[in-house]
């Protein structure tokens, strides 16, 4: 899950990480009084969870309410890459000095975390990776030590930093560790870093993700509102449900990530034959699930505008055959009348003569039971396409 | 033969007393495998009736493994609990430490692996979030289904736990020699590459089945792995063409990071090294059969 820039900016704070005053505001109103409390030149900044903001106009420095208002109302309602604004974050300006770099990150490939530092900062880190590989250090860090002082210079030196300046940045490593640490993040990087004309470090902009795996940790984390949340994706989050919107006509409904997966693909391929249909959705009922859960999916993806046919695959490892041919029963008879659209069903492993007696038995008109995954994506998106 | 399990295999299972622990342990004792007891400190001393084998319930992994001599320990442990189980068979020197569990912050399991390189890997961790391993007709430690098919020359190595299943399906007529759901999270014990130096050096294991999703770089260290090492052959497969970048679809590892960790790149990865990928797990299946009849040839 990746925060807002005005929460890593909050996070940064509680943590002691040097900051500058930022305020959010969802409104122009609310952003030139932000201005007015804050004073002087202040900067309004596009909160959106993608990169490239300030070339798509929403990163305005200002110098009074008044601007700050105007400029606002100029962002709010922006969309940045499919991205629509509803927040700014007004924020404090700066004297810079000098630009610098600092992340920590997971890194799966070497089962370990990562610390990635520059004294050239500033611009697309992406860019200095490509541009300049040697001026951009790249440190290991161990899971149980994490970064202690010694790291923290040790990452600051090979970052280019010289010795005045690696004693300024190296304690503010350690307390971004800490936000990395007991926040359970995967990212945590300040791009730029500033020294300040003042001689302050300054962490000016942040981006930081977090493992939902460890939401269990962190209950008092406030819920945020303002992104773009796919009413259908609200719904199977509420049903505990893992789903995932795509824009395609067959809805897909399966068991186990991976077998999804493969299911989306195997229909895109199939759609190539009809018409171009792609999947609507990933939705994965999990290795266990129930006749509830089952109807809970069905209800989802039954309520899609977009969907035109549906596709259930399952495998029966732990989840029976049975136990998901009565929750197709259950859905599609609570439903009634309201269920308008054809059902392709594949059934395979546990249970399965018991499953397809149950769907063979009820006969339901939508209902098409089909014998492979590929057949039946294929007449899935044959449907679909009609 | 069959890789990292067998028939000598003396299995433990901590969290055997939760739902899922009693559920699974069924499972695999009906299975065939040779489960020996349980751990769960609030239960020591206790026996636990299943399949109408009696299984003592200890305190501790070490304790367990004295007693009863057991080799592999399959973890059921809720995932706020699932680190201190990983660590305490680390501790334990435990050969094979199997983490079924979904759900465990990365946090938790990057520590508990730097744990068990400190300790000088003396434990294989297979997982979290995974079926398990089994080698069939002689063990089966995890959650997979043991009557899928039978034993034969074919191993399996795979991130996710469906299409292990369904790969051991389609192919149930060959059978295969160990099939191993190494997880779908973003930091896991085993690797593809672990994997594919055990198969090549098994002489039970003719050909290779490869299953890969989007995220990482583990399918693209495993294609070079192959230039490099592995003279059976090995038909891929990856899931995940279609998947939206940035949106991680159900596994926490499977994810799509600008242009890195997409099932194009790792397909092409494959390729460049001469392994078939199939485009669908049965086309997958089919280039498997038409290398499989090659090799009897």
């Amino acid at each position: 899950m990746d925060l807002f820039e005005y929460q890593a900016r909050d996070l940064f704070e509680a943590y002691g990480v040097p900051v500058l005053q930022g305020l959010i505001a969802d409104t122009p109103d609310e952003a030139a009084a932000a201005a007015a409390k804050i004073g002087g030149t202040v900067v309004v900044k596009a909160q959106v969870q993608v990169g490239g903001r300030g070339k798509a106009g929403g990163v305005k420095v200002v110098h009074n309410a008044e601007e700050a208002r105007e400029k606002a109302n100029d962002i709010l309602g922006l969309d940045i890459k499919g991205h629509v604004v509803k927040r700014v974050m007004i924020a404090q300006g700066a004297a810079i000095d000098k630009e610098f770099y600092f992340s920590v990150l997971l890194d799966r490939s070497n089962r370990t975390f990562l610390s990635l530092c520059s004294v050239e900062g500033g611009m697309e880190i992406e860019q200095l990776a490509v541009e300049r590989p040697e001026a951009l250090a790249k440190i290991a860090v161990d899971a149980l030590e994490g970064i202690t002082d010694a790291k923290a210079l040790e990452i600051a030196k090979a970052g280019g930093f010289n010795d005045e300046l690696a004693a300024k940045v190296a304690p503010v490593f350690v307390k971004l560790w800490n936000v990395f640490k007991n926040e359970d993040a995967t990212l945590v990087e300040v791009n730029p870093l500033v020294l300040t004309k003042d001689g302050d470090i300054v962490a000016l902009d942040g981006k930081v993700s977090l493992d939902e795996n460890a939401e269990f940790r962190h209950t008092d984390r406030e819920e945020v509102s303002i992104a773009k949340v796919d009413p259908l994706e609200a719904k199977a989050k509420a049903l505990n449900l893992n789903y995932v919107k795509l824009d395609g006509s067959v809805g897909v409904i399966g068991n186990g990530a991976g077998l999804v997966m493969s299911t989306l693909d195997v229909v895109a391929y199939a759609g190539e034959k009809h018409g171009g249909a792609k999947p609507a959705n990933f939705l994965d009922i999990g290795g266990g699930a129930s006749a509830e859960v089952m109807a809970n999916g069905l209800d989802v993806i039954l309520n899609d505008p977009q969907v035109k046919s549906v596709f259930v695959n399952v495998f029966g490892g732990i989840t029976a055959c049975d136990a998901v041919a009565n929750g197709i029963v259950g859905a599609l008879n609570t439903l009634g009348a309201s269920a308008t659209k054809p059902l392709v069903v594949r059934l395979d492993g546990n249970n399965v003569a018991e499953g397809r007696r149950i769907l063979a038995e009820y006969a339901h008109p939508l209902v098409t039971v089909v014998e492979t995954m590929d057949e039946a994506a294929d007449k899935a998106a044959e449907l679909a396409n009609r | 033969m069959a890789i990292f399990l067998n028939e000598n295999s003396k299995i433990i299972v901590q969290g055997m007393t939760g739902a899922e622990g009693m559920k699974h342990t069924q499972r695999m004792l009906a299975g065939g495998s040779n489960i020996v007891g349980g751990v769960n400190p609030r239960k020591a001393g206790e026996t636990v009736t299943v399949e109408g084998k009696d299984l003592p319930v200890f305190g501790t992994v070490a304790d367990a493994m004295k007693a009863t001599g057991a080799n592999v320990s399959v973890i059921f442990v809720p995932p706020a609990f699932a680190k201190a189980a990983i660590i305490e068979a680390i501790d334990a020197e435990i050969e094979l430490a199997v983490a079924i569990t979904e759900g465990i912050p990365v946090h938790d399991t990057a520590e508990a692996w730097a744990y068990n390189v400190a300790k000088g890997l003396k434990t294989r961790l297979i997982g979290p979030n995974c079926p398990g391993i089994i080698s069939p007709g002689k063990s089966n430690a995890g959650i997979t289904p043991s009557n899928i098919t039978g034993a034969g020359p074919i191993g399996l190595v795979s991130k996710s736990g469906t299409l292990t299943y369904q790969m051991m399906y389609e192919l149930r007529d060959i059978g295969m020699s160990t099939a191993i759901g190494i997880g779908g999270d973003p930091i896991i014990g085993t690797t593809h590459i672990d994997a594919l130096a055990a198969f090549q050096a098994d002489p039970e294991t003719k050909a290779i089945v490869l299953i890969g999703e989007i995220g990482g770089d583990s399918e693209e260290k495993a294609a070079a792995y192959i230039a490099a090492n592995v003279t059976k052959p090995v038909v891929a497969y990856v899931a995940g063409f279609t998947a939206p970048e940035g949106k991680t679809m159900g596994h926490a590892g499977a994810i799509v990071s600008g242009s890195a960790g997409t099932a194009q790149a790792k397909k092409e990865a494959f390729e460049a090294v001469g392994v078939k990928v199939g485009k669908t797990p049965s086309e997958t299946a089919a280039l498997m059969r038409e290398v499989y009849a090659n090799l009897a040839k």
